[in-house]
C-alpha cells in the first residue's frame, strides 16, 4: 500500500516549520517519527496535500536538566528517552513505560512528542506524563505557551495543540527517588495495551506517602486514578492495603468496548492491574 | 520529485523520488535490493527491517525522503568479501528459519539486538525480537541462532552495520 501523493518539506527550524504550517494550513500534516502517521497514510485513511517533516530540526531533540524539572525535546526518539540517565533518575515512570512501548524498531524512529501529540488513548506515554504532572510547551505564530497535562488531552486523537502550532518540548517535574512501574496488559506482543497502569509512589519507612497513578485506554484520553491516589496516601505498602485502594481504579472512567474486551472487563482489569502496578512501584 | 542522496550497503546513491515513496520501495524497486522483503505492509511484521544510521527500522514505515543523507544497511550488505556475517552464519548453523520469508528482518533485528546487548538472556532475545513475526512460528530455532551468535562473540566480530 502506497500513500496518496503529497508535497514534502523538511524545515531546519521551528520558525520555518510554523511558516510552512501557516502557508498550507488545513492541507498540511506534521510528521515527527511517522510510526503512527505513515500506516494511516498507507491505508489512505488520511491524504494531506503537504507533509511537514520535523526530523531535520536538531533543537527539538534531547533531554536536559532544568532545575526542578527535566525537559524532553518533542523529537527525541523513544529509544533515546528510554536510555537517558536523567529520565531514569528523575522520571523513572517514563523509563518503565518506554520499555514496553511498541517494539525496538518503532522505538528507534518514533518520538516522545509525536506519540503524545497523536493522543491515541491506547498510547503508552499519556498515562505516565499525566501521573507525573508534566506540562507541554507549544509554539505558534504568537509565541510560546505552556499547557498542563490535565488540559493537554482533549479527546480521542485530539490535544490542545492548535492547527497553527507545534509541540516543542515536555517538562516533567522531578520525582527523584520515587518507585515506579508500568503494568501493561496485552494479548499480542508489541501491541497497544487493552489496559495499562502507570504508577509512581514515594515510600517512607514502609508507608506510601504519596502516589500518582495514570490509566491507559480507560477512556478517550489518558486518566488519573484520583480515588486510588487518595486511598493510598498514608497507607502501609502491603498487599492488603494496596488491594483495597486499587478497588477504586475504575471510578470515573469510561472505557471502550471492542474486540479485546468490553467496558466491564476493562473496569475489572483496571483494579487488578493497578494493584500489581502499585505493589511493584512500592517494591512490596 | 525530491532529490535524495544516501549510502546503501556501502555505495553512494542519488535519485529523484516522489515524497510518498517508502524506503522499502526505494530499496527494492530502484536499487533492486529485493533481499529486503515486504511482509505485512502494516508495520507489524518486521520482515522489511534494515539499519538506518546504525539502528534497526521497519523500512515500510520510513519515507525514502526521510533517509536523505543517511547510511542504510540491508541484509545484502551484511556479508563482507563473500563471508557471511556471524549472525547469518548462526541462523544457518541453527536452522533459524522455516520458509525463510521473515529471515532478512529477523537477522537485521538480531544484529541490532546484539550490537546493544552482546550477551542477551533468552527473555531479552524474545523481547528484542518482538517486532518481528515468523508465521511458520519457528521462534525456538531463531532464539537459538541468536544465542549461538552471542556465544560466538558476534558483536565483536564485525557485527556492526
Amino acid at each position: 500500500m502506497i500513500p496518496a501523493q503529497f508535497d514534502y518539506v523538511a524545515p531546519a527550524s521551528v520558525e520555518d516549520a510554523l511558516a510552512a504550517l501557516a502557508e498550507h494550513g488545513d492541507d498540511a500534516k506534521i510528521i515527527a517519527g511517522g510510526q503512527s502517521l505513515l500506516p494511516v497514510l498507507r491505508m489512505r485513511l488520511n491524504a494531506p496535500e503537504w507533509i511537514i517533516d520535523l526530523g531535520r530540526i536538531e533543537s527539538l531533540r534531547g533531554v536536559r536538566d532544568d532545575g526542578d524539572s527535566i525537559v524532553i525535546g518533542a523529537m527525541t526518539p523513544h529509544s533515546v528517552v528510554g536510555s537517558d540517565p536523567l529520565v531514569a533518575e528523575h522520571a523513572t515512570l517514563i523509563t518503565r513505560a518506554v520499555e514496553h512501548l511498541a517494539d525496538a524498531q518503532v522505538r528507534h524512529r518514533g518520538t516522545f512528542g509525536g506519540a503524545l501529540a497523536h493522543a491515541d488513548p491506547a498510547g503508552d506515554l499519556g498515562a505516565p506524563v499525566r501521573a507525573l504532572g508534566a506540562s507541554f510547551v507549544i509554539q505558534g505564530p504568537g509565541g510560546t505557551r505552556t499547557v498542563s497535562a490535565d488540559d493537554f488531552f482533549v479527546d480521542l486523537f485530539e490535544t490542545a495543540i492548535g492547527d497553527d502550532e507545534i509541540l516543542t518540548e515536555v517538562r516533567v517535574p522531578k520525582h527523584t527517588g520515587w518507585g515506579a512501574h508500568y503494568e501493561k496488559f496485552v494479548r499480542v506482543a508489541h501491541q497497544w495495551p487493552i489496559v495499562a497502569v502507570a504508577a509512581t509512589v514515594r515510600v517512607e519507612g514502609g508507608t506510601i506517602a504519596e502516589a500518582r497513578i495514570g490509566l491507559t485506554n480507560m477512556g478517550s484520553t489518558p486518566l488519573r486514578a484520583a480515588a486510588v491516589e487518595a486511598a493510598l496516601a498514608g497507607q502501609p505498602a502491603t498487599e492488603a492495603a494496596v488491594r483495597a485502594a486499587a478497588a477504586h481504579a475504575a471510578e470515573g472512567t469510561h472505557p471502550p468496548s471492542d474486540l479485546n474486551g468490553d467496558a466491564d472487563y476493562r473496569r475489572h482489569l483496571a483494579t487488578v492491574i493497578t494493584r500489581r502496578a502499585v505493589l511493584a512501584a512500592a517494591g512490596a | 520529485m525530491t532529490r535524495i542522496s544516501l549510502t546503501v550497503d556501502g555505495a553512494t546513491v542519488a535519485d529523484d523520488v516522489e515524497p510518498r515513496m517508502l524506503l522499502v520501495q526505494y530499496l527494492r524497486e530502484r536499487l533492486g535490493k529485493t533481499g529486503t522483503v515486504i511482509g505485512c505492509d502494516t508495520s507489524n511484521c518486521g520482515a522489511c527491517t534494515v539499519h538506518l544510521d546504525g539502528q534497526s527500522v521497519k523500512s515500510c514505515n520510513v519515507l525514502a525522503v526521510q533517509a536523505d543523507g543517511a547510511t542504510v544497511t540491508t541484509i545484502e550488505g551484511l556479508a563482507q568479501n563473500g563471508t557471511l556475517h556471524p549472525v547469518q552464519e548462526a541462523f544457518r548453523e541453527c536452522h533459524g528459519l522455516q520458509c525463510g520469508f521473515c529471515t532478512p528482518g529477523m537477522i537485521m533485528q538480531s544484529v541490532d539486538l546484539l550490537n546493544n546487548n552482546p550477551s542477551p538472556s533468552e527473555e531479552e532475545i524474545r523481547l528484542g525480537l518482538e517486532g518481528n513475526l515468523c508465521r511458520c512460528t519457528g521462534y525456538h530455532n531463531i532464539v537459538r541462532a541468536v544465542q549461538h551468535a552471542a556465544a560466538q562473540g558476534s558483536s565483536t566480530a564485525g557485527a556492526t552495520s
